[in-house]
């Protein structure tokens, strides 16, 4: 348990050290935002049925964009070799460097979610199912994410190659984070959605960090 | 060098059996495929709803079949590589892939091709095309992956994982998109339902199936056989380059 | 060999490797017992980096077998991944975090025995405890990175070049170090181009064996 810790406590301390980093994927998440009224266009009936759908589409991408970086600095500079050959399992090592991340970039933008909301016109009675979702829904984009980011190591290309690999997987996510929003929106009740959200990230535990572990290991060899 | 003789060992065994099966199946999807597929564009009835549209179902249910089936054998040989570490294993997977990229995008074509006389569109987010959509990203990132490797067998086994945790995720997808559809109500889902299907219309349908699935493994057995042979050939040069060829 | 005489300490028993469709060694065979120390010689491309890594676990090797007192190091990797320290060709050092701060997570990691305020004395960077791993000359790197293994008491250090970049005073003080973890019971199994000062210790020369029989 101290060396999970550990490796949650200095992956957090390394973000705000390197400054900005984790800064980096919250300011992508809003400026991509930012770009959707001028797509579409400034009415704010538009904007307002639409932002549920604008504000998760740009946190998937966002957490795509951060991927890339997850074990990356890791693997250059030797740490991943170490934490392969610590006593604590490789999936436990993985399974800490997801959460670091989600509280780095998940969470995050599951705070800033209703501020872009304002901006969007989201409806008032959505705000509440919009973040809920978010909550349950980004931890599983950490732990997916994570495979895609170890499958891509020692690959030639690395950024865009790690979206084609993952986004497709995050559609469940995204289906099911949106349909919580639109359900409460006509009155049907909430739970089952993020009781789905729920199983979803159920799913995504053992899958990320068995397939992240088993990715890394190979990335080592 | 007996070393490289026994890894060789299991692969010349499947050139036999590939060159003796080869012949028999490519004449077998042959006739299968023209023959279902001359009944079905010419001497089936047409639908008494959707008139001569509905001889597109011939290619394209197939099709539709074969993305599927070709990422479940995908997914097996790729599950038994990485457990038993079997080479000729991992070389299937790679093959099935493009293979099955294919059929995916005939069969999107096709059904986007029948779309347009039928709902008017050449593309709605039906369940069924969003679903093989997905599937043909899944296909892209499986052969991205393979190729993103300078060394081979990195490239197999990350290729491997991904299409492990892809056949894990992929029903999980299916249903969500379908769930996704009746929540939405969009367009007028046309179905296929299967039993009701005229026999008249079945028996075509039946033999282009089982052609394309000849088709799969004609395919897959030459694939599998050029890449051998190019891999022979890196052999090859590599004794060369290092001077004991 | 039977239950009764598996031998305490490492041993290697008909380990082969291959890269990238070049065999390296085949049926390489060796045990150091507790005190004892390997150096692998040879030229570059002989394997002694594959044959560290094969050890470590990194890399499975494609045929034997590794033994820690006497038990599978594949089969059971709990008791090997807590007796061994591994030092790569990379140091594994956060230039972000201070060299305390870059120890101590090592150390909270598993690796126990000494405090880290002995194992930066023990490698002559006490004074620089506080100071951002950035900070640091390619040399003072490398002696964090031994301070990394300095933390451990016993066990088995694998270490893969671990003089590169050092001045020969630290070349001196490594000697000393090594010197104290086997005086520990502690094994060390060390690839390199310099000649260590090494007493008693077993000689391997990959360039010498010969890969032809396999």
């Amino acid at each position: 348990m101290n060396a999970f810790l550990a490796i949650i406590g200095r992956d957090l301390r390394l973000a705000t050290r390197r400054g900005g980093e984790a800064a980096l994927t919250l300011g992508f998440f809003v400026v991509a935002i930012t770009l959707f009224p001028f797509g579409v266009g400034p009415e704010p009936e538009l904007l307002g049925r639409i932002a549920a759908g604008i504000i998760w589409v740009t946190a998937l991408l966002a957490a795509t964009v951060s991927f890339d970086r997850l074990f990356r600095a890791d693997m250059e500079d030797g740490t991943l070799e170490l934490l392969a050959l610590a006593p604590l399992p490789l999936e436990l090592a993985v399974l800490a460097k997801a959460i670091a991340h989600w509280l780095l970039t998940g969470l995050a933008v599951t705070l800033l979610a209703p501020v872009m909301g304002l901006m969007l016109n989201l409806p008032e009675a959505a705000y509440g199912p919009l973040v809920a979702g978010l909550l349950l829904g980004t931890p599983a984009l950490s732990l997916l994410g994570g495979i895609g980011a170890a499958l891509v190591l020692g690959a030639r290309r690395g950024g865009a190659l790690v979206g084609l690999l993952v986004l497709p997987l995050f559609l469940p996510v995204l289906i099911f984070g949106i349909s919580a929003v639109e359900a409460t929106l006509i009155g049907l009740p909430l739970a089952p959605h993020l009781l789905i959200l729920g199983a979803l990230l159920a799913v995504a535990l053992p899958v990320g960090v068995f397939g992240s572990a088993a990715a890394l290991r190979l990335a080592l060899e | 060098m007996p070393n490289f003789l026994h890894s060789l060992a299991s692969p010349a065994r499947f050139q036999r059996i590939a060159n003796a099966v080869l012949p028999w199946v490519s004449v077998l999807a042959a006739v299968l495929l023209g023959v279902g597929i001359v009944w079905g564009l010419v001497f089936s009835p047409p639908d008494y709803q959707q008139g001569d549209t509905v001889r597109v179902m011939y290619i394209h249910v197939p099709a539709a079949w074969m993305a599927t089936f070709c990422y479940a054998v995908m997914a097996l040989l790729s599950a038994s590589f990485l457990i038993w570490k079997h080479q000729l294993a991992d070389l299937a997977a790679r093959a099935a892939s493009p293979i099955g990229a294919c059929f995916t995008a005939i069969a999107l074509i096709t059904g986007a091709l029948w779309g347009k006389p039928t709902w008017g569109t050449w593309w709605v987010w039906d369940a069924r095309l969003t679903s093989v959509l997905v599937l043909f990203f899944l296909y892209l990132g499986h052969m991205a992956l393979s190729a993103a490797f300078d060394d081979r067998e990195r490239g197999g086994r990350a290729a491997a994982i991904l299409a492990c945790v892809g056949a894990i995720n992929l029903p999980i997808i299916k249903y969500s998109v379908e769930w996704w559809n009746t929540l939405h109500q969009g367009a007028s889902v046309f179905r296929m339902d299967g039993p009701t299907i005229d026999n008249s219309m079945l028996w075509p349908l039946l033999l282009t199936v089982l052609g394309f699935n000849m088709l799969f493994v004609v395919l897959l057995l030459v694939r599998i056989k050029s890449e051998l042979l190019a891999r022979r050939i890196e052999v090859l040069q590599r004794a060369r380059a290092s001077g004991r060829g | 060999m039977t239950a009764a005489t598996q031998p305490a300490g490492l041993v290697a028993d008909h380990l082969r490797c291959e890269r990238g469709g070049r065999l390296l060694f085949a049926d390489l065979c060796f045990a150091v017992a507790p005190g004892g120390a390997l150096l692998l010689t040879g030229p570059n491309g002989a394997g002694k980096t594959s044959l560290m890594r094969v050890l470590s676990g990194l890399l499975p090797a494609r045929a034997g077998r590794i033994l820690w007192q006497g038990r599978d190091t594949v089969e059971e990797p709990g008791p090997w991944r807590r007796a061994l320290a591994w030092l790569g060709h990379d140091n594994a050092i956060k230039p972000q975090l201070s060299v305390a701060e870059n120890l101590a997570f090592w150390s909270r990691l598993g690796a126990s025995g000494h405090s880290v305020p002995e194992a930066l004395e023990e490698t002559g960077i006490g004074h620089l405890a506080d100071l951002p791993a950035a900070m640091l000359s390619a040399g003072q790197r490398r002696r964090l990175a031994l301070a990394r293994l300095a933390l451990t008491r016993g066990g088995c250090w694998l270490m893969d070049e671990p003089t590169v970049t050092l001045d020969s005073a630290s070349l001196a003080r490594l000697g000393t170090m090594i010197a104290r973890h086997r005086a520990d019971g502690g094994i060390a199994v060390i690839a390199s181009h310099d000649a260590l000062d090494l007493p008693g210790a077993q000689a391997l020369d990959l360039g010498a064996l010969d890969t032809a029989r396999a």
